[in-house]
C-alpha cells in the first residue's frame, strides 16, 4: 500500500536523516530537553491530531489516556518508589501499560460515543480532570499528591535509558513508527470510513457502517498511540504525578496540537517542539515565571489568525509562493 | 449511622450544590443563548474572588466601612467578572459566532492568560473573606444541631438566584429576547433586536454569576490557586448531567453532584471523585442531552 507519494517519502527520509544526525550537532541538553521532550509529548499530541483531523473528534482525554499508561508502567516498574506489589520486568510492564491505555481510550470512546463536537470536548475534558483528581486523592494505587517516583526505564543494549543518546533514539524510533502508523491507518478501509464519519456520520451510517464501533476503535487506536507517549513521558520525567496529567497538562497537549496545526500528523511534533522551546526560553523573553501568559497569547493568536496552525501558515505560504493547490498541501494524508 | 449524621451530610451536600448551582447556571446561561462553551468560566470565578478580595481587604481593615466590606466585595467581584466577560465576548467571541470549537479554544487561551495574570498580580497565597456578623457563626438547626449560618445563607442565595433567573428569562422582555435568541438568532436580528448587545448582556450576567460564586465560595472555604480547574470541571459536569441551557436542569445537576460528592466522601473517601463521573457517564448513556436538556435542533 502506498502511504505517501514518492516526493513525500523523499522529504520524510531527508527529515529522518536530519533527526538521526542531530546527536552529532547538538549538545545533550538540546537533544533531551528540547528534541527528546518534543518527540515524547508530540506522540500524545499526535493521538489528538489523529482523532481531530481524521475523525473530527477533538478529544481532551488524550493526556488522561497517556496518564493511564504512565501510571500503569509506574505501578509495575521494578524500580518504583514506592514499589507496588505487582512489580514486573519492564519488558512486560511497557506492553501492559500500552494495552491499558488502549482500553482506556476505548472506554473514553464508549462514554462519548453519542456526543459530538463541543459536547465531546466538554465530556473528555471532564473525564481528564476527573482522572487527575482521582489520582491525587487515591493513595493506595496512585500514591496521592506525590505520585510515583524513580521510573528510570529499561536498559537498552545494556545502557541505561536515561543516557541522552538512548533516550533520544528510542523516542525518535517510537515517534517515527507511530507517525507512519497514522499515515498507514488513514489509507486503510477503516481510516477511510473514519473520514467519512467526520464528513457526515448519518450518511456513513446509511450506507451500512457501524458508526459507533468505528468511533470506539478510533479512540482505542488513539489510546494506543497516546499510551506510548505516556510511557516515554514517564521515563522522561523519571516518574509521574497527578499534576502532570491535570488540567494544564491536558491544555498543554491541546496547545501543542493546535499551534502545530491539526491539519496534519506532523503538526503535532512541530507544535510540541515550539512548546518545548517556549517553555525553556520563556524566562528570557517575557520575564521569570510568566510562561503561561506567553504560551496563552501565542495560542490565542494562532487560534484567531490561523486555525490550522503553523502547518497551515506554511501551507498557505507555499501556496502563495508556488501557486500550488493548498488543499493538497494542508490535507496531506487525507487527499492523494 | 444516626439520623443526625445523615441529615448533616445531606445538608452539606445541599450547601455545596448551592455553590455549584450559582457558578454553573452562569455557564449554562451563556451556553444556552450563544452556544459558546466558556472554558474560562473557572477563571471568571477566580477573577470575582481575587478582585472582590482586593476591594474587601482594605475596607475590612478600616473602621468606617468594615460592616459593609463584604457586600461591597461581592459587588466588586461581580462587576469585575462581568466586565471581563463582556470584554471576552465583544473583543474575541462575538465575531466568530457559530464556530463553537474555535470559541472554546479561544476561551481556553484566555483562561490560561487570566489565571497567570491573576497569579502575577495577587500572588498565590490562600485567603478567605470574613462574612458579616449577621452571617457569621453557628445557628441551631432542628435535628442537626449547630450549623454554620453562612452555609444556610448559601442555600437561600442559590434559591434566590434560581428564582431570579427564572423570572428574568420567563417574565421580562429581556428574557423573551434571550429565549428567542436560543431558538433562532437570525430571525431575532431580523426583528430589529440588537443581538450583539443582548449577547454581551447575557455574557455579563453569566460571568457575573461566576464572580458571585467566587466571592461566596471564598467566604465558605479558603481560596487557593487551582480552584479554577475545579469549578470549570464542576460547571461542566453539572451542566452535562442536568442539560444545557436549562435552569431546572442545572439545579438538578448541581443537587446530584453536590450530594454525590459529600456522600461519596463519607462512604468511600478516596473514590468519591469516581462517583461523580459514574453519574455523568450513566446519565450520558441514557440521556445524551442531559436529564432536562432539549434535543439540539
Amino acid at each position: 500500500m502506498i502511504i505517501m507519494s514518492t516526493r513525500r517519502w523523499a522529504l520524510t527520509a531527508i527529515g529522518l536523516v536530519i533527526l538521526l544526525a542531530l546527536p552529532l550537532l547538538l549538545p545533550n541538553f538540546w537533544l533531551v530537553n528540547i528534541f527528546g521532550r518534543a518527540l515524547v509529548y508530540g506522540i500524545v499530541a499526535l493521538s489528538l491530531t489523529f482523532l481531530a483531523h481524521y475523525g473530527g473528534f477533538v478529544s481532551l482525554a488524550q493526556t488522561m489516556v497517556a496518564g493511564v499508561a504512565g501510571y500503569s508502567v509506574a505501578m509495575m516498574a521494578p524500580t518504583a518508589i514506592p514499589l507496588g506489589d505487582m512489580a514486573l520486568p519492564y519488558a512486560l510492564a511497557i506492553p501492559l501499560a500500552v494495552f491499558a491505555a488502549t482500553m482506556a481510550g476505548a472506554i473514553v470512546g464508549l462514554i462519548a460515543v453519542n456526543t459530538r463536537e463541543i459536547y465531546l470536548l466538554m465530556i473528555t475534558l471532564a473525564l481528564a480532570v476527573g482522572f487527575s483528581l482521582f489520582a491525587q486523592s487515591n493513595i493506595t494505587w496512585f500514591n496521592g499528591y506525590e505520585g510515583i517516583r524513580n521510573i528510570v526505564g529499561p536498559e537498552i543494549f545494556g545502557r541505561p535509558f536515561r543516557t541522552p543518546l538512548v533516550f533520544y533514539y528510542t523516542a525518535l524510533v517510537v515517534a517515527a513508527l507511530l507517525y507512519l502508523l497514522v499515515l498507514y491507518v488513514v489509507r486503510t478501509p477503516f481510516g477511510l470510513v473514519l473520514q467519512a464519519i467526520r464528513d457526515s456520520d448519518r450518511r456513513t451510517a446509511a450506507i451500512g457502517f457501524h458508526v459507533g464501533l468505528h468511533r470506539i476503535a478510533a479512540f482505542a487506536l488513539a489510546g494506543f498511540i497516546a499510551g506510548w507517549g505516556g510511557v516515554l513521558i514517564t521515563f522522561y520525567n523519571i516518574g509521574i504525578t497527578p499534576s502532570s496529567i491535570g488540567l494544564w497538562a491536558t491544555v498543554g497537549v491541546l496547545i501543542m496540537a493546535v499551534i502545530g496545526g491539526l491539519g496534519h500528523p506532523l503538526g503535532a511534533f512541530i507544535g510540541a517542539l515550539i512548546f518545548a522551546l517556549m517553555d525553556t526560553f520563556a524566562s528570557t523573553i517575557i520575564g521569570h515565571d510568566r510562561f503561561n501568559t506567553l504560551i496563552g497569547m501565542v495560542f490565542l493568536v494562532i487560534v484567531l489568525l490561523s486555525p490550522d496552525g503553523i502547518w497551515g501558515v506554511g501551507g498557505r505560504l507555499a501556496a502563495a509562493l508556488g501557486g500550488r493547490n493548498r488543499n493538497k498541501n494542508a490535507d496531506g494524508g487525507a487527499t492523494r | 449511622m444516626s439520623l443526625q449524621f445523615i441529615l448533616t451530610v445531606t445538608l452539606n451536600g445541599l450547601t455545596l450544590a448551592s455553590l455549584y448551582f450559582i457558578v454553573a447556571c452562569g455557564f449554562s446561561l451563556i451556553f444556552g443563548l450563544m452556544r459558546t462553551v466558556n472554558m474560562a468560566h473557572g477563571s471568571l470565578y477566580m477573577v470575582g474572588a481575587y478582585v472582590g478580595f482586593a476591594v474587601f481587604d482594605p475596607l475590612y481593615a478600616s473602621s468606617v466601612w468594615a460592616s459593609q466590606a463584604w457586600l461591597i466585595g461581592i459587588l466588586a467581584g461581580i462587576a469585575a467578572a462581568a466586565l471581563v466577560g463582556v470584554i471576552m465576548q465583544v473583543a474575541f467571541l462575538g465575531w466568530m459566532q457559530g464556530q463553537e470549537l474555535r470559541q472554546a479554544l479561544v476561551t481556553i487561551g484566555l483562561s490560561i492568560i487570566i489565571a497567570d495574570q491573576l497569579l502575577a498580580r495577587f500572588g498565590g497565597n490562600p485567603f478567605q473573606f470574613f462574612a458579616p456578623d449577621m452571617l457569621f457563626g453557628p445557628v441551631q438547626v432542628p435535628l442537626i444541631g449547630r450549623y454554620p449560618v453562612f452555609r444556610l445563607f448559601q442555600v437561600g442565595l442559590a434559591i434566590a438566584v434560581g428564582v431570579g433567573l427564572w423570572l428574568l428569562l420567563n417574565k421580562t422582555k429581556l428574557g423573551i429576547v434571550v429565549r428567542a435568541g436560543v431558538d433562532d438568532r437570525q430571525m431575532l436580528a431580523a426583528c430589529g433586536i440588537n443581538v450583539p448587545l443582548v449577547a454581551a448582556t447575557v455574557f455579563a450576567l453569566g460571568a457575573g454569576l461566576a464572580g458571585l460564586g467566587g466571592v461566596i465560595g471564598a467566604t465558605a472555604q479558603p481560596m487557593a490557586l487551582g480552584v479554577d480547574a475545579r469549578f470549570l470541571l464542576m460547571s461542566l459536569v453539572v451542566v452535562i448531567v442536568g442539560g444545557m441551557g436549562s435552569i431546572g436542569g442545572t439545579a438538578l445537576g448541581a443537587l446530584l453532584i453536590g450530594l454525590a460528592e459529600q456522600w461519596g466522601q463519607v462512604l468511600f473517601p478516596t473514590y468519591s471523585v469516581i462517583l461523580t463521573f459514574v453519574i455523568m457517564a450513566a446519565v450520558l448513556a441514557v440521556w445524551p442531552q442531559g436529564l432536562l436538556g432539549r434535543k439540539p435542533t
